[in-house]
């Protein structure tokens, strides 16, 4: 057997990577090089691991290449297995690393879905610290992030992140590729407890059906438990004209999401801070999730050095009807937290008329009345939905209605015009 | 081989240092001298030009002039950091003078001095004693200077040199302007660095001291910081430093979205343990997490509406935005790191320098870095018991200087943040592999994926009872980092050689740095 493969990244500039050329050979055992930046630290350990991957792989006899830069183990773990596919594209062994407990939380259904952090699959550095800026969900891409020769390696990668990096709280969302390349993804990818598959660039009903169905027969062939969501993205104008359907495809559809690059590039319009290219399309999936009971969620606000710009888009994303947005940078998570989270003055008069309402409820009154003015059902209803959020979030102790507990600066809640 | 006790801090020192009787650290604040400070020769303006002009032809008649001979001790600065182009010159003329063995006593070696490797080998310099960056710390590292090295914070500078630990026969400063009396100044100039707070121990003690300028003025320069009756010669040159590599145009906050976080996380631990309030006092260095903090500190003060008495710097743009905007009084600047601070310091009265003597001096009587509410600082490594490490790497190797960051530590509330790991190499370590800052000093260490506040600080603890920011164990911390990195790392491998000795604010051993194999 003859092969040479190679995999990840060296030269100046990479950090918390690393290289690995994998020559196999006839005879000869297994010849080991590395060179690490962290060897008098680790250097052996690098060894001893790279080794036993060898055996793991069966790579009897292989001349194997490392260079180091401060890859932690899951990452050298992957680059090594990649070599090596590379080396021989019918391999069929791989290199797993052991589960950690703190990837085996289960997907939910419901929950806050107002950041996603988008990390490039086939970057490991940005894996690392990604869930201590706590996005309500990361998303390992394996898609538009990858270049075209790399996609093999960031499966590996994002597979073996899956099963050890620590996402905190955040969901654990993949994004496959599309068509075939996607449908393969997913082998990768399902068995390793991802929470959300985004799936891109959907224009049709029958493509989330694919994926779906690929997800149930892995299921089902490895016998898995728990569940794996979908959220679709719509990227072009006839997936803007089916965003009902789309929504409504599978019942594991969580959330549908827009994504404005390649929908103004498909309308042939230029993007503008403005949004009004996209009004309708944003406006389309907006209805289209709700009208199927899915999360509406908007696109990724791409400046990361605008910080006004930012918050201009949340706010008009969320006078739209969404409950999120897409993240490129740590740092937007918590101003994008900011603007889906209600104002002091909704929070305030929402308290007020839920108070109000569980008043009139407990005195068996029909007719619910804010001082002299009457509230009308889905006016409670859309109170009920700001605390909710705000109970979820933090900005209200779980014992809001005792009385200590009212928001500040509206002491006089209950006696004046607040239902206006 | 030399003679190593263990010291109060449990690390073994040596108790000689080149052919001097050194004393092991007693622990924090137990060292107290006696005795009378060193003191300069006396001299007589009968022996100076009655006309003031101490000008001289070049560097080399200076030294001829200031009595140049072997064994010498030479005292430098490094407000030009790394654009100094003085330090080579005097070494380079001492060769010519066939002059050797000189003991060379920087306030801090950087890069721009690696030619001076040549003249360690040569013979002409025997060996450094100052805080070693980049070439020449590894050089030390590697075992190759003669003598053993010895690096010093600022204030521990001051002090060994007001304490006749070291005597500088000749000391040389570099000045962007100054006049033919011997005045000098740092803010102006076409080499403007600041101040020169760093020279003025020197200026003080030194047998010997030559101003070295590229700007020279009619007397009287104005302001000086170096009083030219202290003065015995001034060498005009074309060019004392390399303008672009001693002061940025601009200074960057990090861009690391960790590093904003761990920034953020120690504003709001300000904050929140009660630090930030009307008249408080806080020091933040140049580096990109220091600058990221003063920032949100900034944003924390304007929206409460909060002034600050003083800032200690290195100064910054972000510091003179301060002072500017009234978010503070004063900034008692130390060292000037940026066009801005150096346009501040000239400009407004509010700016003003300081020197390592009103700083950080422990000899002296108080000093103003035990007055600070809050400091802000780095280290390489942090271990369980909150001792850190400033000077070397994990893997043993002498990469940074001390600076002020040892006296920094008297401040009110020591805060370091730093990354728990830095790609594979943990920062939260079992044992630092050379202490520089007793861990009963250092009270909170933020990483970003956790604040940790030392339990001998009960009083910060109490009042962040009910905080939301993630408040950790240090050990835990530790543990977390060990499980993604895959376990504590192996300690370096070291030889049994001393390559240089850590001195403590006070003079006394803290640590030993040991040659590093391979």
């Amino acid at each position: 057997m003859a092969g040479r493969g190679e995999a990840g990244s060296r030269g100046a500039g990479v950090r918390s990577d690393c290289w690995i050329s994998v020559e196999l050979r006839d005879r000869g055992g297994l010849e080991l090089s590395v060179a690490s930046k962290v060897a008098s630290m680790y250097g052996e350990r690098i060894r001893t691991q790279v080794a036993d991957g060898c055996r793991a792989l069966g790579l009897e006899h292989a001349r194997v290449e490392v260079d180091d830069q401060g890859a932690v183990p899951f990452v050298l773990d992957a680059r090594l297995e990649c070599a090596a596919r590379r080396a021989d594209p019918g391999l069929s062994r791989v290199l797993l690393p052991e589960q950690r407990p703190c990837c085996a939380a289960p997907a939910a259904r419901r929950r806050l879905r107002r950041t996603r952090l988008y990390l490039p699959g086939n970057q490991p550095k940005l894996f690392l610290n990604a869930g201590l800026h706590l996005p309500d969900g990361v998303i390992l891409d394996l898609e538009d992030a990858v270049a075209p020769a790399e996609k093999d390696a960031a499966r590996v990668l994002v597979r073996n992140a899956l099963r050890v990096v620590d996402f905190g709280q955040a969901e654990r969302m993949v994004r496959i590729n599309q068509g075939a390349r996607g449908l393969e993804d997913l082998d990768w990818v399902v068995p390793h407890n991802p929470h959300v598959i985004l799936v891109p660039k959907v224009e049709d009903p029958a493509q989330v059906q694919a994926v779906a169905a690929r997800i149930a027969a892995i299921r089902r062939k490895l016998k898995l438990a728990g569940d794996v969501f979908l959220m679709p993205i719509i990227e072009s104008a006839l997936g803007a004209w089916r965003a009902y359907e789309i929504a409504a495809a599978d019942p594991s559809v969580i959330a549908l999401a827009v994504g404005l690059e390649d929908y103004t590039a498909d309308i042939g319009a230029p993007r503008t801070l403005e949004g009004r290219e996209s009004f309708w399309a944003r406006s389309q999936v907006v209805n289209g999730a709700v009208a199927a009971g899915v999360q509406p969620i908007d696109t990724v606000f791409t400046d990361v050095a605008d910080e006004e710009g930012l918050r201009v888009s949340c706010a008009e994303a969320r006078a739209l009807g969404f409950v999120g947005k897409g993240c490129i940078h740590p740092r937007q998570i918590a101003a994008v937290h900011a603007a889906f989270a209600p104002s002091p003055d909704e929070l305030a008069k929402a308290q007020r008329i839920v108070l109000a309402f569980e008043e009139a409820e407990a005195k068996g009154l029909g007719v619910v009345a804010l001082g002299s003015k009457m509230i009308d059902a889905p006016v409670v209803k859309r109170a009920q939905g700001v605390i909710a959020t705000a109970l979820a979030v933090g900005l209200l102790p779980a014992d809001w209605r005792t009385p200590d507990h009212e928001a500040a600066g509206n002491a006089t809640a209950g006696n004046d015009g607040g239902a206006r | 081989m030399t003679k190593l006790v263990e010291n109060a801090a449990g690390r073994l020192v040596p108790v000689e240092i080149n052919g001097d009787p050194a004393v092991p650290f007693q622990g924090v604040g137990r060292h107290r001298p006696q005795g009378r400070k060193a003191a300069p020769p006396v001299r007589s303006c009968a022996d100076y030009p009655v006309d003031g002009d101490k000008t001289v032809a070049d560097l080399k008649t200076a030294l001829q002039r200031a009595g140049l001979r072997d064994g010498m001790t030479i005292g430098s600065h490094h407000h030009l950091r790394n654009g100094d182009l003085v330090a080579n010159q005097v070494f380079r003329a001492a060769a010519e003078l066939g002059v050797r063995d000189l003991r060379w006593v920087p306030s801090a070696a950087f890069p721009c001095h690696a030619p001076l490797i040549e003249l360690l080998e040569s013979g002409v310099i025997h060996h450094i004693e100052g805080s070693m960056n980049g070439p020449l710390g590894d050089y030390c590292s590697q075992g190759r200077m003669r003598g053993m090295g010895v690096l010093r914070s600022h204030g521990g500078r001051w002090q060994a040199i007001q304490d006749g630990e070291v005597h500088i026969d000749i000391a040389v400063i570099a000045a962007p302007t100054a006049d033919p009396f011997g005045n000098a100044t740092g803010d102006r100039g076409p080499t403007a660095c600041g101040l020169l707070g760093f020279a003025l121990a020197d200026s003080l003690y030194a047998d010997h001291v030559i101003v070295v300028t590229d700007n020279l003025v009619p007397f009287p320069c104005i302001p000086w910081q170096i009083q030219g009756n202290n003065v015995d010669q001034v060498v005009v040159m074309d060019r004392i430093g390399d303008a672009s590599k001693i002061v940025s145009g601009t200074t960057e906050i990090t861009k690391s979205p960790d590093r904003l976080l761990i920034a953020e996380l120690t504003a709001r631990f300000c904050d929140e343990a009660g630090i930030v309030r009307d008249g408080f006092s806080f020091q933040a260095g140049a580096g990109g997490t220091a600058l990221s903090f003063a920032l949100f500190l900034r944003d924390i003060m304007r929206e409460r509406r909060i002034k600050a008495r003083f800032v200690r710097g290195g100064s910054t743009q972000y510091l003179v935005d301060m002072l500017e905007e009234g978010l503070t009084d004063y900034i008692l600047d130390g060292q000037t790191f940026d066009l801005a601070g150096v346009r501040s310091m000239r400009e407004n009265p509010g700016h003003v320098n300081t020197s390592p003597f009103t700083s950080y001096n422990w000899h002296g009587k108080g000093n103003f870095a035990s007055l600070l509410d809050a400091v802000v600082l780095g280290a390489t490594e942090v271990d369980v018991d909150f001792n850190a490490n400033v000077v070397t790497h994990s893997d043993g190797r002498l990469l940074h200087g001390i600076g002020g960051w040892m006296n920094c530590l008297a401040g009110k509330c020591t805060i370091l943040p730093v990354p728990s790991f830095r790609d594979r190499i943990p920062v939260l370590v079992d044992r630092v592999t050379t202490l520089c800052g007793p861990g009963e000093l250092i009270d909170v260490v933020v990483t970003e994926r956790g604040i940790a506040v030392n339990p001998l600080r009960q009083d910060l603890l109490g009042k962040l009872r009910g905080s939301s920011l993630p408040l950790r164990d240090l050990c835990d911390l530790k543990a977390e980092v060990e499980e993604i990195v895959g376990g504590p790392p192996a300690p370096p491998e070291l030889g049994e050689k001393v390559v240089a000795a850590i001195k403590w604010v006070d003079g006394t051993v803290i640590d030993a740095v040991r040659e590093v194999k391979g």
